[in-house]
């Protein structure tokens, strides 16, 4: 039988420089840092169905790096690297994300807070928040193409959506 | 003409909860400042300050009814950052649903594992 379907992502902006993306999962937490920490089970999900996760490399502890490049089918490659912060296993990992497609791209990384919470009878809430230290790296991330296409779903801002009728 | 309004714009305007409260208030439909003001429960020159943030960036639209000033929402200006919300979630939505499969493999495996033991 399939996972019973945890909800969609939720995204909101909280402030100019941030994003957050929150989801339930129906797993403890250790599974779910598992999954986030190993790379031959993030190599199984990062690529969300946009194409082949070519680079998984994760040198987890502080000051070590992480690389992620994946293939997007009719985009190319897209890659992004940071280094780990901070590290509470099972709990919180704090690293930086820098994205490969801009010049300076370290000068630009954002900083990634994943918080897991243990919200009982095996179930964790995720939440990533990424924080931009500059305009140019929020636009960058915003920017960087991986969504495009993909326009529809609604409920964040149907409010504005329904006045676009 | 020039398009003034950018992603990056819209973003500012929507990343506010006071700003975000306004256009949810304009959603309804079109408003004099009062209503706003008191809608907020703000002083009116921070209420006047959001509004001028939200007019930069083409969010909303001003006229004058007499001596009144009635604002209303410009969708357009908003929909470049509304469909980068939806797509960004649309895409971890895809990743967690990935998620979900990887962390039932872990889960059977754990309970097989402890059972053998």
């Amino acid at each position: 039988m399939a996972a019973v379907s945890s909800g969609t992502a939720q995204v909101t902006l909280p402030t100019d420089e941030q994003i957050l993306i929150t989801r339930e999962f129906d797993a403890p937490r250790h599974l779910v840092y598992e999954a986030f920490t190993k790379p031959e089970l993030v190599r199984r999900w990062w690529h969300s169905n946009r194409g082949e996760m070519t680079v998984c490399e994760i040198d987890l502890r502080v000051g070590g790096v992480w690389r992620y490049v994946m293939v997007a089918e009719g985009f190319g490659e897209v890659g992004f690297h940071g280094e780990y912060r901070e590290i509470v296993p099972n709990e919180r990992i704090v690293s930086t994300e820098a994205y490969e497609g801009i010049p300076d791209a370290d000068e630009h990384a954002a900083v990634n807070v994943l918080t897991l919470t243990d919200l009982g009878n095996d179930r964790t809430l995720l939440s990533i928040l990424v924080e931009h230290p500059t305009k140019e790296g929020r636009d960058a991330h915003i920017n960087s193409g991986m969504e495009e296409g993909m326009q529809d779903a609604l409920d964040l801002l149907e409010k504005v959506a329904v006045s676009l009728r | 003409m020039a398009r003034a309004a950018t992603t990056a714009d819209a973003f500012n305007a929507v990343a506010e909860p006071r700003r975000r409260q306004i256009l949810d208030a304009l959603a309804g439909g079109e408003r004099p400042v009062n209503d706003i003001v008191e809608l907020l429960g703000l002083a009116q020159p921070q209420v006047s300050k959001h509004l001028r943030v939200l007019r930069e960036v083409g969010a909303v639209e001003v006229r004058g009814d007499g001596r009144r000033r009635l604002y209303r929402l410009n969708g357009d200006a908003l929909k470049p950052i509304h469909d980068w919300v939806k797509g960004y979630e649309r895409l971890w939505s895809e990743r967690f649903d990935e998620l979900d499969v990887v962390l039932e493999e872990l889960k059977t495996k754990e309970a097989s594992d402890g059972s053998s033991e």
